[in-house]
């Protein structure tokens, strides 16, 4: 299997033959950082393009298809636009909460984005509570999205900053709940940890067979619910709340919004593929020796990134199908369903793990 | 009770969504609708009922079916049709000929009160859409040919006799 690990230490240790310590880790800060944020903007323009497709494909419609072979060059040049736009400011608004909000929801989200195992050893953000730290980086968006509510004196952004804030608390105890059930059943929360595990005994999907198929279903819904998409998009539901949270920003502010609604489905993705589907981990099968062979050969990054858009698929095929929920629906969906499901759903898992009741390849 | 409830609305959900989830699965792969204009011009087909501008249709020896009686241009909510007519004397007998029929696409609303109207069945709509111009003088249009004359009508033959008109007067009686 292809370690990225190898290659980060060869590099750490060049750097360390000619540069002193700090300045050695510095570099390598800024060169994480500055891949992260290329990644980030590239799976955005892949994931808008991708979600204007299908979400026609759906609809029996052929999606942008005019700007560029297949319409691909109609991302970049919503980009440019985008980019070009002026910030307007108004006045009477909390001008410093104002432009603190999109950079809140942005933060957030590249720091749930740096916890995703890329490859083996590919982790940027890894520790032993891993995963209650991408649950507590991934709340953060909660108070960009309060704050853009509460900075833009304008009722519209209000109500749905309101909204937005009573339903992601609310999912956030599903997603909370699947993800412990997980790390029942992996016994840790140290997400390289998780994925080694994967790799060794097989995905967690089929180690957990039925509590984990349920949790992989709760946290379809919930995932969708977090990233305000969906049949859940009533924060921002445009026929009743103009584009709620996000009436009053315009150009990069409001692309921030727009990019951090992007990454967060594909966050939401990745996560489920972490630790639902194996992260990195290829597909093994027992007894197939030849076969589990061929698999190591693709790369780690590959397998990720692919069951990322499968996953991707799963959760755009959802929003594309269903009506928006009433507010009131929401809350009861969460409260009186899939709260109870997801704790019942523990215990299950609780009783799989101590009756030794798993799948495990090896 | 109330439990049960629970259960069973909890699992007629799920159904109900997995249908939905098929529908929306069936279509991704279905043959897409969209018509790409400009490239499929010479192929584009508009569907029967379509609207497209209002014609005269003639036969081959350049006769038209209108016997200037101006039902149309009195029904049409736009003021949109302009009939004029001569008095022309056959066999002794003073007819009403159509002199000009003026349709002023420019404020025509599409709603086909015209064509529904004519007893004769003498005007309709046909299917092409490419009315823009430059001027708006250019969508006034005489929809009778220069030098195109009524058809003769047959005797027995009376076409089209408005039918829910009938049936409401017999409602009446």
């Amino acid at each position: 299997m292809f370690d990225l690990q190898n290659w980060t230490t060869a590099l750490h240790e060049w750097m360390l033959g000619i540069l002193p310590e700090w300045a050695a880790i510095l570099i390598e800060s800024v060169l994480v950082a500055l891949i992260i944020i290329t990644l980030y903007a590239v799976f955005a323009i892949v994931l808008i393009y991708l979600e204007r497709k299908i979400c026609a494909f759906f609809q029996c419609r052929l999606g942008p298809n005019r700007v560029g072979k297949w319409g691909l060059l109609q991302v970049f040049s919503d980009v440019f636009k985008m980019l070009q736009k002026e910030i307007i400011r108004m006045r009477k608004s909390d001008r410093f909460l104002h432009d603190l909000a999109p950079y809140l929801v942005v933060t957030a989200s590249m720091l749930t984005f740096a916890c995703l195992p890329w490859n083996k050893g590919g982790h940027i953000i890894d520790f032993n509570i891993g995963i209650f730290f991408m649950l507590a980086v991934s709340s953060i968006g909660v108070v960009g999205i309060l704050l853009a509510g509460l900075g833009s004196n304008s009722k519209y952004p209000m109500i749905g900053a309101m909204r937005a804030g009573a339903q992601l608390i609310s999912y956030e105890i599903s997603i909370g709940l699947t993800m412990l059930t997980m790390v029942a059943l992996t016994g840790t929360m140290q997400i390289s940890e998780i994925v080694q595990q994967q790799y060794d005994n097989g995905w967690n999907i089929i180690r957990g067979h039925i509590p984990a198929l349920i949790a992989f279903i709760v946290y379809l819904i919930a995932g969708n619910a977090e990233c305000n998409r969906g049949p859940f998009d009533l924060p921002e539901g445009e026929s009743e709340l103009t584009a709620g949270y996000h009436t009053e920003y315009s150009g990069m502010h409001f692309g921030y919004y727009y990019l951090a609604e992007y990454l967060n489905l594909f966050i939401a993705a990745g996560i489920a593929s972490t630790i639902f589907l194996g992260g990195w981990a290829p597909l093994h099968i027992a007894g197939l020796d030849g076969f589990n062979g061929v698999m190591d050969l693709i790369p780690g990054f590959v397998w990720f990134v692919g069951k990322t858009f499968f996953v991707v698929l799963l959760l755009m095929w959802e929003r594309w199908t269903f009506p928006r929920l009433r507010i009131d629906h929401i809350l009861s969906l969460e409260w009186k369903y899939l709260m109870p499901i997801s704790l019942f759903n523990l215990l299950l898992m609780a009783l799989v793990v101590v009756l030794g009741l798993g799948i495990n390849i090896n | 009770m109330e439990n049960n409830n629970y259960i069973q609305g909890l699992f007629g959900g799920l159904k109900t969504l997995c249908v939905g989830l098929k529908t929306t699965m069936r279509e991704f792969f279905t043959k897409k609708i969209t018509e790409q204009y400009p490239e499929n011009r010479e192929t584009l087909v508009m569907f029967d009922r379509f609207r497209g501008s209002l014609v005269m249709p003639h036969n081959e020896e350049n006769e038209h079916k209108c016997i200037a009686c101006g039902l149309c241009m009195t029904n049409c909510p736009n003021g949109s049709i302009t009939v004029t007519s001569r008095t022309e004397e056959v066999d002794g007998k003073k007819k009403k000929v159509l002199d000009k029929y003026i349709y002023d696409q420019g404020i025509c609303m599409y709603c086909m009160v015209c064509v529904r109207v004519c007893p004769q069945n003498a005007i309709d709509f046909d299917q092409s859409f490419e009315n823009a111009v430059f001027d708006r003088s250019k969508l006034i249009k005489q929809l009778n040919q220069p030098g195109s004359k009524c058809q003769e009508r047959k005797p027995v033959a009376k076409p089209a006799a408005p039918k829910p008109a009938a049936i409401e007067t017999s409602n009446n009686q």
